[in-house]
């Protein structure tokens, strides 16, 4: 089976982190985001795997060719010269994905679940029409896309209302879906809106359907969702008792959902969790409180910090008894000074904070 | 304590006599009537009196004018009154009988204030025990009669054993007080009155006292009370020496004056016309009473007296609202650090010199505590915790890998582990205690009144918080009532 990953530009509204690196290689809960999806890919039987961007991909080409190792599969990169917006790169990409006449997975790159793609195929197999859309369900349905089924089928979509004021329903789009080999056929070589051009083609012809999605759901293009997503990545690693996190048994694991990264190390006195993911080669000096928050590689904790909802890009550095807080990103080498406090700053790359940031800002 | 007094004070006036200038030393300790009675201990602290004949007056007293008046020292004078507050280990007021006793001629110290005379029995008690060579009393008025007011009122007390001279101290002054450089140039230019005089930014000058001066003879010129416009950048300190023979018989002039017609604020103009003539108090009984040093007395002196000015070079502060106690704290800290004071801690990694721990205080090794902090007797800070430019009172609890940045804990405070009680650094030679933050004013230092406590992880920034409040959740830029 064949599969592609809508990568697209420069995943500005996670910067500072995507200034470092390219969205998909950002670590999510210690492993890049796209390893989590090529992973899922790989165990669903899927070969070829096509990543659609608009910028060149030198840094990514090595990671991908690990993966291709180790999993045993192919990873083409599609390159639009301009944007094609969201169906435009399947066009794109029609000669890998017409290799056979299988049905491919399209998914966006930003989205992070408990990816069901065997299960999916097998549910566009047994409907047989030309494709399926995974479908969450959220509690404000005024705010997205909703998808509204034909009165007959559990299953089969009627229409989509875009930001409903009157609820006509709960499940909206996810961001995944498998299509036949034919629904290229149905898109130009163009800038073009597969949500808003291509699907409505399909539903008119009533050959679209919906899939149900178990467990979380997020888009995580933006560092405040991104840390929502660990919170639901690690309760989801939680409830599936996985043994890579770290043991509510350790003095300084409080409230579990932790992950640490075995060469990482914790210093004494420490609370940590819930919710954290800390990275390889972390150090975390003594009496640290660390809660909702994702500390990145290379990056240093010293002693009586404390780091709520914030995500510490690589190799930077919070001194003692520093306070970061509400949505705080670091970039990769920033130093925040012992004692300062940062209240939801954006610091870019390289930066040294010597003085408190007191209301939510951008330091560039 | 007061029995003994008595017994000295022939033998000291009779050493006067015998060719000595005597020296009285008088503390204004004035607080405002109308206020609670814990906040009405402080008004007039006592003068001292002096074995050759200077006498010292130290004024004890809190703010004058404004209807709220004496409260700006609020939360923390609702719990201790303010010549009491400890900075740099010692109340405000032993910092200033510390100086008064560093005068050779001083034997006398009366406190003058409006506080009921319990409030300061103990302190009197403990001074005059760690300055055996100075008698200390106070002189309670009954009713608010202002900083020379209170002067003449207890003229007979300060008089007696006819010292030539008399120092007048403002309580709420934290400064070097270098009364024996003011003494020299006292003798030198066989002067009436010196005042202790220092230079602030332009800006600030106007909500001072300024001195206008003769740059070569030091003479005073002009004198004007908080001016509306710009006059001169040298001003007031709220410590004088004053001839025994020039200032009372000034007061008793201003006195009659002050019956005659109603004080002129400021040279009437068409703009201030209708305002320039102000009662000084609600009841035209106390406002006859009511006479100021500032206002109704150094004018005067400017014009007709030999008077003077030392202008120091050393620090200077006022001690207003209750933030500026820190400064006030670090400034204290700083003297004893170039003192070499014992009292200090020793410097170690963890300490930061200057720093003040009560002996009975517990710090734990891992604490890093420093510069300019106080802590106070059975406070305990935990391992990991983090004070620096901040007086934590005593039986306090400053838990483990907590943040306290300029800041107050009131008496029996606790903050909790990884909170973060912070205020914002007053720059050096600023003498504001407030800033604006997103236009609005607030506090620059935080200030937990007593026994207040934060919870744990807990952040609390620039605010003030009234006593008995427990913060559970972040607040910054607040009043807590």
């Amino acid at each position: 089976m064949k599969a592609i990953i809508l990568v697209g530009g420069f995943g500005t509204r996670l910067r500072p982190l995507t200034l470092t690196l390219p969205k998909p290689l950002v670590e999510f809960g210690n492993k890049p985001m796209i390893y989590h999806q090529i992973e899922a890919l790989a165990a669903a039987g899927v070969t070829d795997i096509v990543l659609a961007v608009n910028y060149r991909p030198e840094v990514m080409e090595k990671h991908l060719a690990e993966y291709e190792e180790e999993f045993g599969i192919n990873i083409t990169f599609s390159i639009e010269s301009e944007p094609l917006g969201t169906a435009g790169p399947l066009k794109l990409a029609e000669k890998t994905l017409l290799k056979d006449d299988s049905p491919f997975f399209v998914l966006n790159s930003d989205v992070i679940c408990d990816y069901p793609f065997k299960d999916l195929a097998a549910f566009h197999k047994s409907h047989g029409d030309e494709g399926t859309i995974v479908v969450t369900k959220v509690e404000e349905p005024s705010k997205y896309g909703v998808i509204v089924h034909k009165p007959s089928s559990p299953s089969r979509i009627d229409r989509f209302v875009e930001k409903p004021v009157e609820f006509v329903g709960n499940r909206i789009n996810a961001g995944i879906y498998i299509l036949n080999t034919s629904v290229l056929s149905r898109i130009d070589l163009r800038p073009t809106s597969i949500e808003q051009e291509t699907f409505p083609a399909i539903v008119r012809d009533g050959l679209l359907h919906s899939y149900d999605l178990e467990g979380f759901w997020m888009d995580v293009g933006q560092p405040k969702d991104f840390l929502s997503g660990t919170c639901l990545y690690l309760s989801s690693l939680t409830k599936k008792g996985d043994d890579s996190l770290a043991s509510s048994s350790l003095p300084y694991v409080h409230g579990g959902n932790v992950l640490i990264d075995p060469s990482a190390k914790i210093g004494r006195n420490c609370r940590v969790g819930p919710n954290v993911t800390i990275g390889p080669n972390v150090v975390i000096g003594d009496g640290v409180r660390l809660q909702r928050c994702v500390i990145l590689k290379g990056s240093k904790v010293k002693d009586h910090a404390w780091v709520k909802s914030t995500i510490v890009g690589w190799n930077s550095t919070v001194g003692k008894w520093a306070r970061l807080e509400n949505v705080t990103v670091l970039g990769d080498d920033v130093t925040i000074r012992d004692e300062v406090y940062v209240n939801g700053g954006s610091v870019l790359p390289h930066k040294e904070i010597k003085a408190n940031v007191d209301i939510p800002s951008i330091i560039m | 304590m007061s029995l003994q007094v008595p017994s000295t004070i022939p033998h000291r006036a009779k050493d006067g006599g015998q060719g000595h200038a005597s020296t009285k030393a008088v503390i204004l300790v004035k607080l405002p009537p109308y206020i609670s009675p814990r906040e009405a201990c402080a008004p007039w602290l006592p003068s001292f009196n002096t074995e050759s004949k200077v006498e010292m007056a130290m004024s004890i007293h809190s703010d004058v004018g404004g209807p709220s008046r004496g409260t700006r020292f609020r939360p923390l004078s609702l719990d201790v009154p303010k010549p009491l507050f400890d900075v740099a280990g010692h109340p405000i007021l032993w910092h200033c009988v510390t100086a008064v006793s560093k005068v050779p001629s001083i034997h006398e110290v009366y406190m003058i204030g409006y506080y009921e005379e319990s409030v300061f029995r103990d302190f009197i008690k403990d001074a005059s025990t760690e300055f055996p060579n100075l008698s200390i009393k106070y002189l309670r008025e009954y009713q608010a009669l202002g900083t020379a007011g209170g002067l003449y009122h207890f003229r007979d007390a300060l008089l007696k054993g006819r010292p030539e001279r008399i120092f007048v101290l403002n309580s709420d002054v934290c400064c070097s007080f270098p009364l024996n450089d003011m003494l020299k140039l006292f003798v030198d230019k066989d002067a009436e009155a010196v005042i202790l005089g220092t230079r602030v930014s332009q800006d600030a000058a106007n909500t001072f006292g300024c001195i206008v001066s003769d740059n070569h003879t030091r003479r005073v010129l002009h004198y004007v009370e908080k001016p509306e416009s710009y006059i001169s950048n040298l001003i007031n300190c709220g410590v004088y020496l004053f001839s025994t023979e020039a200032i009372f018989p000034s007061i008793k002039t201003a006195i009659k004056r002050r019956t005659d017609r109603p004080r002129l604020v400021s040279y009437p103009s068409s703009e201030n016309l209708e305002s320039s003539f102000m009662y000084d108090d609600e009841d035209d009984e106390g406002r006859e009473k009511v006479i100021r040093l500032e206002q109704d007395i150094l004018s005067d002196m400017a014009d007709s007296k030999q008077f003077y000015v030392y202008e120091t070079k050393d620090f200077w502060r006022q001690i207003k609202t209750a933030g500026s106690a820190v400064p006030a704290n670090a400034l204290y800290l700083q003297q004893a650090l170039q003192s070499q004071s014992k009292e200090l801690a020793e410097p170690t990694p963890n300490i930061i010199p200057p720093v003040f721990i009560h002996p009975s205080a517990r710090v734990e090794p891992t604490a890093k505590i420093g510069p300019n902090v106080s802590i106070g007797p059975r406070s305990h800070v935990g391992a990991g915790a983090r004070i620096k430019e901040s007086i934590i009172l005593e039986d306090s609890e400053v838990k483990h890998d907590s943040c306290v940045l300029y800041s107050i804990v009131g008496w029996g405070g606790r903050v909790g582990a990884w909170a973060r009680v912070e205020g914002t650094a007053i720059p050096a030679n600023s003498h504001k205690t407030s800033i604006v933050k997103n236009g609005v004013k607030v506090q620059s230092i935080t200030i937990l009144g007593k026994e207040c406590a934060v919870g744990d992880e807990v952040r609390v920034q620039n605010c003030v918080c009234l006593p008995y409040k427990e913060l559970k959740r972040d607040v910054a830029n607040e009043i807590i009532m």
